[in-house]
């Protein structure tokens, strides 16, 4: 993760209000725009680009700060869905619910965490995935049947009150990775990432940095699952277990900017708005056109869209010293 | 005693799929030294290869092995050519990521792109003599599966004797162990990671061609197929190529077992269990000497 090498952001002064000032306009928009137009294709818009936010984040804390590939983020989404859900219908107020299936997903994490980063790189990898493939297929069987929201819920339900959670879904995971990477922790979070052996060496205790990283990320991807149970009218209990969640987390944080705290936020409305555009106008092959779209962004710009924007910055200053 | 003779018989025919499927992805593995998570997507082509061939030309799913391989090899070489070839130069940590993440992309490109060309509905091949096979003392050995456990060690041997004995499998091999010195000593190297990966689909397209009469076939299959070979390379040891055979087989047996006698639904949880319990126990693998 060499080539991302903003890790705190840097306030110049010149330009103090600019990061207070775009987050100032981008929440704006939020609140008003689509309390505006008020029809149910904004909300739901709104309502993905912020859960894909949340979930962008949640899986750069790992990913990006820590350094740790994990392919079985759709495991946690699918825990705090499922324990959210079960709760929630069986009379237990939902931010209760919600929370519970937070802290599930983040105690998974933690027990699945220990043994599998024992190995490096591919093999966490390989162990998350495999990890969130056995709970999606033993899901599967075990709750063959669809799950659907009772009348009573049916009766009140409202898409803002949907949008308004996920809204705050994304401030809060958004403030947390901010929180995260200027806190103590994170010079070690980094550090690991960067150079493992260096970090042990200097005393970083590389296990504990790690499942930081991760806790904190299962809880947030866990809260987003629960959303998404809070939303969902009706799906299959397997559906949450997706690989395609995890892979939509990664894609976001890759698309906007690997190990940074803006990368997501702006990989998050780029992703959905791209992915609802195709879905719309080729509805077979937009999962073909978006896979080979991740290819070549793996490959020919590793910093995702904030490296354009770095480059052009770049390219513009030189053009103006000359 | 007859049950669990039976389900043990199961379990290593079952195996054998695992561990070819899983000796493609280890020889990538080992060679290559990138992890394809695409590798179920090319069992699953390989399938529908057979099931074209069975479906439009009619022809005996083991016959038709001679353009399943084939077909999945040119494959692979096209996808090594267009997608890994650009992974394969970058360097340690960064080489391995990049691999999942573009391996990830590419899967689901090719599952999306078998959905809309076969359409998502289940396939399977039946053959005549699907019902009929060897009994013995009560235990019964169906012919499709026996030829499938033969076809498996047939395979193995062959791509022993290949690794071994032969010019280009030697070179396969000091690659593996050291790609600078082999390229000192004068191997193409790069040919050597294009022969190596489309090897490596078409150990998967036999795996695939298994699938049809012995499973059912559907787009979304690849998923599956490529967790079972990452648990049995795990279980193998990672640059052990040949030991994914033992590996799959003792995977193939624990999982019939569990399906047998704890739940039919926690049958994938076993092999978790162990996969978790080697990793932990055992991170080098079972079947790796050290």
């Amino acid at each position: 993760m060499k080539t991302t090498s903003r890790q705190l952001p840097s306030f110049k002064p010149s330009r103090r209000w600019l990061t207070p000032g775009a987050i100032a306009v981008l929440l704006a928009f939020a609140v008003v725009f689509p309390q505006q137009v008020a029809k149910d294709n904004v909300w739901n818009l709104f309502f993905l680009m912020c859960l894909g936010i949340a979930m962008g984040q949640s899986w750069n804390m790992l990913g990006g700060f820590a350094g740790q590939t994990s392919l079985g983020h759709a495991a946690f989404f699918g825990i705090g869905a499922i324990i959210t859900r079960v709760l929630w219908f069986h009379g237990t107020p939902f931010f209760l619910a919600l929370i519970v299936g937070g802290v599930a997903a983040a105690t998974f994490a933690m027990i699945i965490g220990a043994p599998t980063f024992r190995l490096r790189g591919a093999y966490f990898a390989i162990g998350t995935l495999a990890v969130a493939e056995v709970l999606r297929i033993t899901i599967a069987q075990n709750q063959p049947y669809i799950s659907t929201m009772p009348g009573s819920m049916i009766a009140e339900y409202n898409l803002p009150s949907r949008y308004w959670l996920a809204l705050g879904l994304a401030i809060a995971t958004t403030g947390a990775a901010y929180m995260l990477l200027r806190s103590r922790w994170s010079l070690g979070i980094l550090g690991v990432r960067e150079d493992e052996e260096a970090a042990q060496a200097t005393g970083v205790h590389v296990l504990r940095h790690k499942l930081l990283a991760l806790g904190l990320s299962a809880v947030f991807m866990g809260l987003a699952g629960g959303v998404f149970a809070f939303k969902q009218i009706s799906y299959y209990p397997e559906a949450p277990f997706f690989p395609t969640f995890t892979f939509e987390a990664l894609m976001i944080a890759y698309i906007g900017g690997l190990g940074t705290v803006s990368g997501p936020v702006i990989g998050g409305i780029f992703f959905v708005v791209v992915r609802e555009r195709l879905a719309a106008n080729l509805t077979d092959v937009h999962q073909v056109i978006f896979g080979a779209l991740f290819v070549v962004i793996v490959l020919l710009l590793p910093g995702g869209l904030l490296e354009i924007w770095d480059r052009s910055k770049r390219l513009a200053l030189r053009v103006i010293r000359r | 005693m007859q049950s669990f003779m039976q389900t043990l018989v199961f379990g290593i025919f079952a195996g054998a799929i695992y561990g070819i499927a899983a000796m493609g992805l280890a020889l990538v593995f080992g060679v290559l030294k990138i992890l394809n998570i695409a590798h179920g997507e090319l069992v699953m082509l390989g399938g529908y290869v057979g099931f074209w061939a069975f479906s439009t030309l009619g022809w005996d799913p083991f016959l038709s092995l001679i353009i399943v391989i084939p077909a999945i090899f040119i494959v692979g070489l096209i996808l090594d050519r267009i997608v890994y070839r650009h992974i394969v130069r970058q360097l340690g940590e960064e080489k391995i990521k990049n691999s999942l993440l573009v391996s990830f992309g590419l899967g689901l490109v090719l599952q999306n792109l078998a959905q809309a060309l076969f359409t998502g509905d289940e396939r399977s091949v039946q053959v005549s003599y699907a019902g009929e096979g060897l009994n013995i003392y009560g235990v019964l050995l169906p012919w499709t599966r026996l030829a499938t456990l033969g076809i498996v060690l047939i395979v193995t041997l062959a791509l022993h004797f290949f690794l071994r004995k032969t010019y280009p499998g030697k070179a396969i091999l000091a690659t593996a162990e050291d790609y600078e010195s082999a390229e000192l000593a004068g191997i193409n190297i790069g040919r050597v990671y294009m022969m190596t990966f489309a090897l490596g689909a078409a150990l998967a397209a036999i795996a695939g061609q298994f699938v049809t009469f012995t499973y059912s076939l559907a787009p979304s299959i690849g998923m599956t197929w490529t967790l079972k070979a990452m648990i049995v390379i795990v279980l193998a040891g990672t640059g052990s190529i040949l030991g994914a055979l033992p590996a799959g087989l003792l995977l193939g047996v624990v999982e019939a077992m569990a399906g047998a006698y704890l739940a039919q639904t926690y049958k994938e949880v076993a092999g978790l269990v162990i996969f978790l319990f080697v990793l932990i126990v055992r991170p080098q693998g079972l079947f790796v000497r050290k």
